[in-house]
């Protein structure tokens, strides 16, 4: 039972880790992983809002941009567009800084780690809330957009009171998808040095040589965090959807 | 514009192409072995079955693939057993074969998921009509059953798919110079990121682009009967007017 002992071995250190100061880190790693996650889904909403409109558009210019927004930011590696974000924010805003001199020709300014974490993840959020929010649209009754053009409602107040509502309402359950997704790219962007739970679990691990330990209690707080959202998603659509009650 | 610097990076890059697609490859081949194992342990109907594949399927649809690879590379090597076996150490302390074994724990998860619902959107008279036919269980399985589920579930799959193709660029963080590794390696070098992880990027669209056209003609051959029918002009040719 060579396994058993280890793995015992492994358990009481666990707690004397996590007791002397790691679990408060980790802790700190969630609430950074939620805050990126949420800043995230509030950039991907817009853009996504504003992409589904593209994409819905009859002008074929923007339908166009639409279709090739989702397609290549759902067809890149999401570590390819964080890079992209961080290291090429950095490349920018070295060469504006060099360029006004408010640098030296040799020095490097920085891409914050956390705006380009965010900007990259929310851009990719924003592809799949895009397909979310045109889905929701497509199924909005269109007797409904005939019946408030009837009315004489001007777009904006079509929008306003006939779609947006609804909208909101059928995309609840899709947005649970994209929550969820955008929590695990979270992940990812600690390759950039946000301290989130990834990189708090990482540098635990090399830093005490207990990457199982560590990485194990990252998946299980990941696990956590995934589970937590689901009931609370579903109360959303109970809540959203309450005036409408479906045949069993 | 400096084409020669996009046409090396293009190059160096598309020299890493085939580890990128040998990840991919090996890491679909095996997921799919273990999707197939648990969407059958899922549909026997023991009990214990379906808690395992349910807490399967939990645990690997939620927490971020990075966890699972690093959990897999870093953290199993902790175990003495491990670093003992002459099966297990070969394989977890070479990082590309600890990428492959976490995707395909990882798809399998998904995986193994699109299988139950397509099994369970086969129509029920179909089955019924095959029972009607006297049909043994297994044949009903490989004549009615499993063709119409492999339809179902395409589309799902070939979305799988692609996730995979993104998903191979993770095992650049340990270390494997695939497409993402060279590409952040000349990043390194030339300091000029947008310019790299440009035609890194254009090349792992077009690999999706076509995974996708793949996937998308495959679809149209497995159903005919979905498709309008041809024109009646082309199907009955008119009669010539002789008379």
């Amino acid at each position: 039972m060579e396994f058993l002992s280890d793995l015992q071995a492994q358990f009481s250190t666990a707690y004397e880790l996590l007791a002397a100061g790691w679990g408060v880190q980790l802790l700190w790693g969630i609430a950074w992983t939620l805050a990126v996650t949420m800043v995230s889904m509030l950039i991907g909403a817009m853009l996504g809002s504003l992409v589904a409109a593209a994409k819905l558009s009859p002008r074929g210019g923007l339908r166009f941009i639409g279709e090739s927004y989702t397609t290549v930011f759902r067809g890149e590696p999401e570590l390819l567009i964080i890079y992209l974000f961080y290291y090429g924010g950095t490349q920018v805003l070295t060469g504006v800084a060099r360029s006004t001199g408010s640098i030296g020709s040799t020095d490097i300014l920085n891409m914050p780690s956390f705006l380009g974490g965010v900007l990259a993840v929310g851009i990719i959020s924003g592809a799949y809330q895009a397909e979310v929010f045109r889905g929701s649209f497509l199924a909005i009754h269109r007797g409904e957009l005939e019946a408030a053009r009837a009315y004489g409602m001007s777009a904006f107040q079509r929008f306003r009171l006939v779609i947006m509502p609804q909208v909101l309402r059928l995309a609840v359950p899709g947005l649970g998808n994209v929550w969820q997704l955008t929590i695990k790219d979270s992940a990812l962007i600690s390759v950039t040095g946000v301290a989130e739970l990834m990189l708090t679990a990482n540098k635990a691990a090399r830093s005490t040589h207990h990457s199982l330990l560590f990485y194990t209690v990252a998946g299980i707080l990941y696990l956590v965090m995934t589970s937590v959202s689901t009931p609370i998603f579903e109360k959303a659509e109970r809540y959203t959807s309450r005036s409408f009650t479906r045949p069993k | 514009m400096d084409f020669d610097f996009y046409l090396s990076t293009m190059w160096s890059v598309l020299k890493a192409l085939p580890l990128t697609l040998e990840i991919w490859f090996f890491g679909i081949a095996f997921g799919l072995i273990i999707a197939t194992g648990l969407t059958w342990l899922r549909a026997s109907g023991h009990k214990l079955g379906e808690y395992f594949t349910r807490a399967y399927v939990f645990v690997f649809r939620g927490s971020p693939l990075l966890v699972q690879l690093y959990l897999i590379y870093f953290g199993l090597s902790q175990f003495d057993f491990v670093r003992h076996s002459p099966i297990l150490w070969p394989i977890l302390r070479d990082p590309m074969y600890c990428t492959i074994v976490a995707m395909a724990l990882n798809t399998a998860a998904y995986e193994s998921e699109i299988f139950r619902g397509a099994l369970r959107a086969v129509p029920v008279g179909q089955i019924e009509a095959a029972k009607a036919f006297g049909m043994p269980a297994f044949t009903r399985f490989r004549l009615v059953t499993l063709p119409i589920a492999l339809r179902l579930a395409l589309p799902a799959y070939s979305t799988e798919i692609i996730l995979m193709t993104k998903a191979t660029a993770l095992a650049s963080v340990v270390t494997i110079m695939e497409m993402m590794g060279t590409a952040q390696k000349i990043q390194h070098d030339t300091f000029r990121p947008i310019e790299v992880l440009t035609c890194a990027g254009v090349i792992y669209l077009l690999l999706n682009l076509s995974i996708a056209r793949l996937f998308a003609w495959v679809e149209y051959r497995l159903s005919p009967h979905l498709r309008p029918p041809p024109e009646q002009s082309q199907q009955i040719k008119p009669v010539p007017e002789v008379l």
